[in-house]
């Protein structure tokens, strides 16, 4: 991919907009804000208040270049591109109020790694006894059912917020099947300190941030078992191996998955105190129940609602994966994290690797 | 979309031939050409990047290809000037070699004399020969010797030849989004983009064109079609342009889509066939060849690159599905199918289709014996394949006008972003396939073999395709009781589906179950010599032809209907 961006002249003091200001999309926000004005919508007055009076976001700062409102239609007449960095739950609703105001000159290039399911009208997850792949939309799926927009991109990468927000030196990638996106992605987004990647395989991309959320919940259960490096390995490998498994089934190409997004984006969140998936396996592990966790978590760990969704998927497709059966009899069945464990060495893995 | 037919008298759009865009098109044929093969050679520059090197290398490609295409594999059809053209190319390449000394100036003025030469000779190729005179005595004798026979066939008694209680219109139903078409058609231009079961379908949908009074389609109709003599006039009268599959190469290819495009955008109403060649496993394409259809994007963004923003310069999809219970090649679609699954081939010259006398005779037998056809018209869509209204104008999920000029827009200007256009076309290859599922209509006869092909299936679960296709004859017998309430089954989802505004059903699947399923043998491949499927004496179903029934059972591919027999 090359890295030059053609079309980089005339549209540079287009304000850029990003959806939803969390702890991810301050970062995102941040960095935009380097190169370009910036307008973030938020849901709450009193959250735009404090943008745009305090150069703050709940006590997180910004960059002086950013303001906020809470009209979708103002920032859709304004700007372009823009970045939609909402939890997964409230996505759809988001995509839906912005849909009047879109148009397909918009190019969005989102970054939550989370899924939802599309289900008939009128039923819930737990009504339906079977899901299948098409079932399944990632966000970047949820943009093109609910607006007119067809130039999306989706962001990827070991992107810890809290690190990014220290300017620590990282990279992401920007997957979109439009080369425009991608270069667009880069020019609004690199900087010294922030390398971007391009891959075409948005699917696979996508895949790899949600799959390995759940991943790191494992690994800050084995940590919070007290155990080491040498399990942690374990756990990333065979990790890595069930990700594919699964992303191919659900449509991702296996080398997005070996790539930044995909073990780039897994060692990192298996080892940071940092993530909040990791916070949830670790905090488990100790002792406390999924309620207790929630209750007293910021915004929510995407990992959770993945893990939920893809054991209906694969009791609709008879599929196995044996880490994610377990964290989900340990997340939603008071299932204990040293049984699980106990059940994944006796597992029959016996081949290393079969993806390649 | 309504299940049900209305006939009708349709008065011509435009009534004035001299308006029709084909007609216009047809007089400035020889500038057109022209035109065409300078574009398709700045194209051919383009692609290879200004590089000489890279632009020799694809001269001699084409020249190697087309010396052996012309030793291995001649036609009819094919000019007889052709070696020497081809000769007079190498010698210029191989001997004519611009001096070493000579500056890249004039070397690149040589090569591009030679791509010019090749581009003009490829355009006048392709380029039709629409006649007005031949299309008229083509509409006439299509129209008044058809129903001839078929009212000689249906009404009884002396003189029934000259009735006129049956018209076309009862043999051929056209359903579904006709005055939309007409509309749009008389506003805007039109793509339209049929199913492709049979070599009949061109002629239907010829028919069909003119009888909603629309001015004729020009359309790429495989060049193997002009060597059968009665196909080739046909086609001539009805503004086909040739496509030959035998040439792959760069600039051939380059050249056929310039012409597509540059034929939309002068305004004419096209006609792909986007699955390419006919099913040969009788499934509804899902998979469709893109390069034709890109050239429909195309002509959009070039349209509103030259300022056409309003409805007059706007590209309106139209897909249409054409039904039948019968096609007569089936026998050699199913095999090729089978024998070579997916490899592309050139075409064999000797199935069913390939005499005129062999068409002329089953022509005669389709028009008088009963078996319906219904050709489906969808809704329009923009190049996106989103639907739009009776104005034109296109529409999002929740009816909002949108402006489909947004899709090509950069910084609030038209761009030229050829991969953007590919990522568009496949869009509009899957939206095309869905609008296929929805508005084909079902018949009695998909319904029958369909549910005898799964109950088979299912009695031999642990077997694969080709050992199904092989059981002997005694394995193959269903009794008649568990053939119905199979039937039944399956006509109870379909009208779910139906109900969903996934499908239609022909008028005759309203009748009781008895009769339907008597309807659907009755007609399942009927013109056969071997019979998808029949009832025997001893009241149990079986077939004749077990590849024939697995063809007519693809065409209810797609449904998931499949999943009812597991």
């Amino acid at each position: 991919m090359a890295m030059s961006s053609k079309n980089s002249s005339n549209n540079t003091d287009k304000p850029v907009g990003v959806i939803g200001i969390g702890s991810f999309g301050t970062a995102i926000a941040n960095i935009l804000a380097e190169k370009s004005t910036v307008i973030v919508y938020a849901r709450k007055q009193e959250i735009v208040d404090e943008i745009n009076l305090q150069h703050s976001a709940e006590g997180r700062e910004l960059h002086t270049n950013i303001s906020a409102t809470t009209d979708p239609q103002l920032i859709c007449e304004t700007c372009e591109v823009m970045f939609p960095v909402v939890s997964s739950s409230g996505f759809r609703d988001v995509m839906r109020k912005f849909a009047p105001f879109l148009h397909p000159y918009h190019i969005l290039i989102h970054g939550t790694k989370g899924l939802v399911v599309n289900l008939p009208k009128g039923k819930t997850i737990s009504q339906v006894d079977k899901i299948a792949s098409d079932n399944i939309w990632t966000m970047s799926d949820v943009i093109q059912n609910e607006t007119v927009v067809v130039r999306v991109g989706c962001l990827a990468g070991p992107n810890l917020a809290k690190e990014l927000a220290m300017g620590q030196p990282a990279a992401t990638v920007v997957a979109s099947h439009f080369n425009e996106v991608i270069l667009e992605g880069q020019r609004l987004l690199r900087s010294d300190r922030f390398q971007v990647y391009g891959n075409q395989d948005i699917r696979g991309v996508e895949l790899s941030g949600v799959l390995k959320n759940t991943i790191a919940i494992a690994s800050g259960a084995l940590a919070g078992l007290g155990l080491g490096e040498n399990a942690r390995g374990l756990l990333i490998s065979r990790g890595m191996v069930e990700m594919i498994h699964l992303g191919k089934a659900l449509g991702g190409q296996t080398q997005s998955f070996i790539g930044l997004a995909g073990i780039g984006d897994l060692v990192a969140t298996c080892s940071s105190t940092f993530s909040r998936n990791y916070t949830v396996g670790y905090r488990l592990a100790k002792g406390e129940t999924l309620d207790q966790i929630n209750a007293s978590m910021e915004e929510v760990a995407e990992g959770i609602n993945t893990v939920r969704l893809l054991q209906t998927f694969l009791q609709g497709s008879g599929m196995r994966a044996p880490i994610t059966e377990n964290l989900y009899k340990v997340l939603f069945e008071g299932f204990k994290v040293e049984d699980a464990l106990h059940f994944l060495m006796k597992y029959p893995f016996n081949v290393d690797i079969d993806f390649l | 979309m309504t299940d049900d037919y209305i006939k009708h008298k349709y008065a011509p759009i435009i009534p004035e031939k001299d308006e029709w865009p084909v007609v216009k098109l047809a007089k400035s044929r020889k500038s057109f050409v022209q035109s065409v093969a300078g574009i398709s050679k700045d194209k051919i520059i383009s692609i290879t990047g200004n590089n000489l090197d890279l632009l020799k290398e694809e001269l001699e490609t084409t020249l190697y290809r087309e010396k052996l295409r012309i030793k291995q594999n001649p036609w009819l059809v094919d000019p007889d000037d052709e070696e020497e053209f081809w000769s007079e190319v190498r010698s210029a390449l191989v001997q004519g070699s611009p001096d070493p000394n000579s500056t890249e100036e004039e070397k690149k003025q040589f090569y591009h004399q030679i791509l010019t030469s090749i581009t003009t000779r490829y355009a006048e190729e392709i380029a039709s020969n629409f006649k007005h005179s031949h299309y008229k005595a083509t509409r006439k004798l299509v129209t008044f010797g058809f129903s001839r026979l078929l009212n000689a066939a249906r009404v009884k008694g002396f003189g029934s030849i000259f009735s006129k209680q049956f018209t076309l219109q009862d043999k051929i139903q056209i359903i579904g989004e006709t005055d939309q078409l007409r509309h749009l058609a008389s506003k805007g231009t039109i793509v339209m983009v049929p199913t492709h079961f049979s070599n009949l379908d061109s002629i239907l949908i010829g028919w069909t064109i003119s009888t909603l009074g629309m001015p004729p389609f020009v359309y790429g109709a495989g060049l193997n079609l002009f060597n059968i003599q009665i196909f080739a006039y046909f086609m001539n009268a009805l503004g086909a342009y040739k496509v030959d599959r035998r040439k792959k190469n760069l600039l051939y290819l380059e050249t056929l889509k310039t012409y597509s495009s540059e034929a939309i955008q002068f305004g004419c109403h096209s006609l792909f066939f986007p699955g390419g060649t006919r099913s040969r496993s009788g499934r509804i394409e899902d998979k469709l060849k893109l390069g034709l259809l890109s050239t429909a994007v195309e002509a959009q963004r070039a349209n509103y690159e030259k300022g056409a923003l309003d409805i007059s310069g706007k590209v309106f999809i139209v897909p249409v599905t054409i039904n039948y219970h019968f096609t007569l090649e089936a026998p050699s679609l199913i095999r090729e199918y089978l024998s070579l699954t997916g490899q592309e081939r050139y075409y064999k010259e000797s199935d069913e289709f390939s005499t005129s006398y062999k068409i002329s005779k089953f022509l005669v037998k389709f028009f008088t014996k009963g078996s319906d056809i219904s050709v489906s018209i969808g809704s329009a869509m923009d190049v996106l394949g989103n639907y739009v209204n009776m104005d034109g104008e296109s529409l999002d999920k929740d009816q909002r006008v949108i402006d489909t000029c947004d899709y090509f827009l950069s910084n609030g200007k038209v761009t030229v972003d050829p991969q953007r256009e590919e990522v568009y076309t496949q869009k509009l290859g899957d939206r095309i396939a869905e609008e296929f599922h929805k508005i084909n209509r079902i018949f009695s006869s998909h319904l029958v073999a369909f549910t005898a092909f799964e109950m088979i299936k299912k009695q031999n679960s642990k077997m694969d395709l080709f050992n199904l296709l092989r059981l002997p004859e005694e394995d193959l017998l269903l009794s008649y009781d568990d053939f119905r309430s199979g039937c039944q089954r399956v006509l109870n989802r379909i009208m779910e589906i139906r109900a969903e505004g996934k499908v239609h059903v022909a008028p005759h699947l309203k009748q009781g179950l008895d009769d339907i399923i008597a309807h659907g043998l009755e007609n399942v491949g009927m013109y056969h010599a071997k019979r998808p499927l029949i009832k025997t004496e001893d009241n149990k179903i079986t077939t004749q032809d077990m590849s024939l029934l697995f063809y007519y059972h693809n065409r209810l591919d797609g449904y998931e209907l499949e999943k009812l027999f597991k």
